[in-house]
């Protein structure tokens, strides 16, 4: 089956680029990691490279070409065993059926969207440095030193030095073409559609084909949306969360009236206007609570690896932060030792930025565990998907005046119901009730989170 | 028989040609030199090499002189100038046969004539003699013919009052008085050696401070030192003209504030440049390109003339030895498609100059780094904070570090002193592997020798000095 090379999006925000530079032609056998093409925008040249092997059947867009839509097929590959007589029916028309996307060499810019995208041990698609091999990235000091103060992982530079040494001008090239922090699994999927290359067994129960849900619908009464970067990301990691983490819930409601009321109490002290004001949301308070909670229960505060568990040490909280046709979760660090106004103070900004897509990838990055809240679209409770390397994820409905049981006799207070998902390969089932009962404790009396 | 097929012919055998000859044959390439004086060009027969012959002597002679000083008694101390020429031209004629060898060794035809390029690939020979000798084949073209002193047209060489390089050379009395126009590396070769054995000389130089193309602070040094040696430095001063008597010269120089004065001196020794040696060799024929006097080329030694390529002192600044090597290398080994290979980065390339005391720099100065903006961590030790120097009774000298404040990056290195001219080789070597301060600071730095001062002058560019 011959396939398709689609021109990448080299942004979640790029809408088509330049096909710069052919650096193969037709007829040239590819290996995975040769490059193809050179694209470029306004912005960036970045470069393509092939994650299949094959012989360039056809190329479709020629050099120098302007304005070449993203997804847009550029070329065509062959299989072993193909000729040319396969090609009859491309012609550069739209989406093909399963085609295995291109993995471009310099990863997406800096807006590329994750909800905690750290690098994932990578079978296939992902270009690595020369170095290749897992451990020493060999560099020299200054370029390690400039890919250190630029936040680049060095393991996805390619070194022009001597045996492949990483040295500066490839560090600059790289900062430049806007790759920053680890480059994740997003990266592969930026130019096609979801790459089954790291859900291991998924893999082995394919999904729905386009063609074969396009069938079930009666043409015209669609309208086709493309994905957009952060769409193909989202689909993609939380598909392989889905698929890859063995996820069970753990559910309690916690009594909100003393939260409540603290909250109250503490905005109004706020002096409106001076340096030090603030305005603390019951959101505010909830990532204040699962911090301490990581902190007195810390064998949840831990990350699945091949190796080993990792147990994190600070309470890095991701807070998802619905945005236009997607969603972020900024990273608040430390937040065992941030007081709630700080808390408050840094999530207006990190959330204000993540609305105008300006967040650094630094800033969503990594964190131990996430905190999702529909309570303000009136949700009592839901389960939520875990955003990897996390092991849980906090899923918070909204609070809401509920009758309840106090000895016999039935009152009302305000309760809001919690779920917590956890990542049964490292938290168990006892070990997650601790963490959402520690939880519910710092909620139900916010005072002993000062303790 | 004379084979006149190759796949690599260089046209001068300098250092830049022969050693792009030695690599071509390295690799494989039936290599041809043709050279139309001596190989070694002018570096062993007429520059690098004998000024270094001729410099140990002087530098000799000023040590006999102070013998008193290190517990040693010499008196009336004397010199003879045709010996000591005679000594560099006998050294300059050794490595001469050296290189001859090593161009047997290697198995690179060497063919003695004139070279002029006739077409693609085809290179016509007229020998030493003037006798037309058979055309060469050659799949590639490689130009290395250097370059000679430039004129001006009021200041032209005579061979005989009005001396170049090449009298300068080989001077059969020693001037009482000696003018040299230019401050450049050879002039202030010249000047050096010719004070130190007497001469009374005055050094003009247009520019506003002597070795114009290093670091300001060690320009100033230099300076310094030349005029505590007796020399009188003239800066901001250009010669007007000059006029011939019998056995001397009168120069009339005009200085900065305008005013002229007119200098009567036995010799002039004319050091105002070089340009590239671009005429009679086919070049406009073969439509090779020329810019004020040197070849243009690309940063792989391409001309733009399919096949041609050209490397040294006539593609060029900066006209140093050591750069022609490296770019014979450079481009012999991208014609024979070795993976891996990078253009010269100019910033690494270090220029020393041997009077004394010695100048030795590579990378930015320190106006060069703040023009571009950047902000910079400078580092300092001076000579008499260190105790070989001490010990060697050579106490005049600066060693200057600058970095980029940011990355840490080694920018330049620029050192006056003994022996700094092979000093500098260690920053060199820590440029080409991208060092940061840290890795000099933590290099261990033999005690005692001078080299230690290049490792507090880091760590006095982060305020770690120890020995001031």
């Amino acid at each position: 089956m011959p396939i398709p090379i689609l021109m990448p999006a080299l942004s979640p925000t790029m809408e088509d680029g330049k096909l710069a530079k052919w650096m193969v032609k037709e007829g040239d056998t590819v290996a995975p990691g040769d490059v193809l093409a050179e694209i470029e925008t306004d912005k960036a040249t970045m470069e393509v490279e092939a994650i299949d092997e094959g012989i360039v059947g056809k190329i479709l867009i020629d050099e120098g070409t302007e304005h070449v839509a993203v997804n847009k097929p550029i070329a065509v590959l062959l299989e072993e065993g193909e000729d040319e007589s396969a090609l009859k029916d491309f012609d550069g028309g739209g989406a093909p059926p399963a085609a295995a996307p291109v993995t471009p060499a310099a990863p997406s810019q800096a807006e590329t969207p994750q909800p905690s995208p750290e690098p994932t041990p990578q079978p296939a698609a992902q270009t690595s440095g020369s170095n290749g091999q897992a451990g020493r990235v060999i560099a020299s000091p200054l370029a390690r030193r400039l890919a250190r103060d630029g936040n680049l992982d060095l393991s996805g530079v390619k070194g022009s030095g001597p045996n492949g040494r990483i040295v500066k001008l490839d560090v600059e090239a790289a900062l430049k073409g806007g790759q920053a922090a680890a480059p994740a699994p997003a990266e592969a999927t930026a130019a096609g559609q979801v790459v089954p290359a790291h859900t291991g067994s998924a893999a082995a129960i394919p999904a729905m084909a386009d063609e074969e849900i396009l069938g079930l619908y009666e043409p015209g009464t669609y309208e086709v949306v493309p994905h957009d970067n952060m769409r193909r990301i989202i689909a993609e990691r939380l598909t392989m969360a889905k698929s890859t983490i063995p996820h069970f819930y753990l559910s309690v409601d916690c009594k909100l009236d003393a939260l409540l009321a603290a909250r109250q109490r503490l905005n109004a002290m706020s002096v409106e206007g001076s340096p030090s004001a603030f305005k603390i949301s019951v959101n505010d308070m909830i990532i204040k609570a699962m911090a301490m909670a990581l902190q007195k229960v810390p064998n949840a505060n831990a990350t699945w690896t091949e190796q080993g568990v990792l147990r994190h040490r600070s309470s890095d909280i991701g807070v998802a932060v619905s945005i236009d046709g997607g969603l972020f979760t900024p990273v608040i660090r430390h937040s065992e030792v941030k007081s709630l106004s700080e808390i408050s103070n840094e999530m207006k900004d990190l959330a204000g930025r993540a609305r105008n897509r300006r967040l650094a990838p630094h800033e969503y990055q990594g964190g131990t565990t996430s905190i999702s809240n529909l309570g303000m679209m009136g949700i009592k409770a839901f389960d939520a998907v875990i955003n990897p390397p996390h092991s849980s994820i906090l899923a918070v409905g909204a609070g809401e005046k509920r009758p309840v049981i106090k000895g016999d006799a039935i009152e009302i207070a305000t309760i809001m119901s919690c779920t917590l998902s956890c990542d049964h390969r490292v938290i168990d089932g006892v070990l997650g009730a601790e963490l959402i009962d520690a939880f519910k404790g710092f909620i139900e009396e916010p005072v002993t989170m000062l303790v | 028989m004379t084979e006149t097929s190759f796949d690599m012919v260089i046209i001068g055998g300098g250092p830049g040609g022969y050693v792009a000859a030695i690599r071509a044959a390295q690799l494989g390439m039936k290599t041809c030199v043709i050279e139309r004086e001596h190989l070694g060009g002018i570096c062993l027969n007429w520059g690098c090499i004998p000024t270094k012959a001729l410099l140990r002597s002087s530098e000799l002679f000023h040590l006999f002189n102070h013998a008193d000083e290190f517990g040693l008694s010499a008196s009336n101390i004397e010199f003879d100038v045709q010996k000591i020429v005679k000594r560099s031209r006998k050294i300059s004629s050794r490595l001469t046969g050296g290189v001859a060898y090593l161009m047997k060794k290697n198995k690179i035809t060497v063919i003695d004539g004139s070279a002029k390029l006739k077409g693609k690939g085809v290179i016509g020979v007229t020998g030493k003699d003037g006798a037309g000798l058979p055309d060469v084949q050659a799949k590639h073209i490689i130009i290395a013919t250097g370059a000679r002193a430039r004129s001006l047209p009021n200041l032209e060489g005579d061979g005989k009052l009005v001396w170049t390089y090449k009298e300068a050379m080989v001077p059969e009395f020693m001037p009482k008085s000696l003018l040299v126009v230019g401050s450049g590396a050879i002039g202030i070769e010249f000047a050096s050696f010719f004070r130190t054995l007497g001469a009374e000389v005055t050094v003009v130089e247009v520019m506003d401070r002597v070795l114009p193309v290093e670091d300001e602070e060690i320009s100033d040094l230099a300076q310094k030192s030349f005029e505590k040696q007796g020399m009188k430095i003239l800066t901001g001063t250009t010669v007007e003209k000059l006029e011939k008597g019998a056995d001397s010269v009168t120069a009339t120089l005009k200085g900065k504030d305008g005013a002229s004065e007119t200098i009567t001196v036995e010799r002039v020794i004319l050091a105002i440049g070089i340009t590239g040696n671009v005429e009679n060799i086919g070049l406009e024929e073969t439509g090779v390109k020329v810019d004020r006097g040197h070849i243009v080329i690309d940063e792989w030694c391409r001309t733009g003339v399919d096949g041609v390529y050209a490397i040294g002192d006539v593609a060029g600044p900066p006209w140093l030895a050591h750069k022609a090597s490296h770019e014979g290398v450079l481009c012999v080994e991208k014609i024979a498609g070795i993976d891996g290979i990078h253009p010269l980065n100019t910033s690494n390339i270090p220029g020393c100059t041997y009077c004394w005391p010695q100048v030795a720099s590579i990378g930015m100065t320190e106006q060069k780094a703040k023009e571009e903006g950047r902000e910079v961590k400078v580092g300092r030790f001076p000579y008499q904070g260190n105790g070989k120097a001490i010990a060697l009774g050579e106490t005049d000298g600066l060693i200057k570090t600058i970095f980029d404040a940011k990355t840490g990056e080694l920018l330049g290195a620029h050192m006056i002193g003994a022996e700094v001219t092979e000093l500098i080789q260690g920053y060199g070597v820590a440029k080409t592997l991208e060092t940061t301060e840290a890795e000099l600071m933590h290099t261990v730095f033999p005690h005692p020798t001078l080299s230690e001062m290049m490792h507090e002058s880091v760590l006095d560019a982060y305020d770690r000095v120890m020995h001031i």
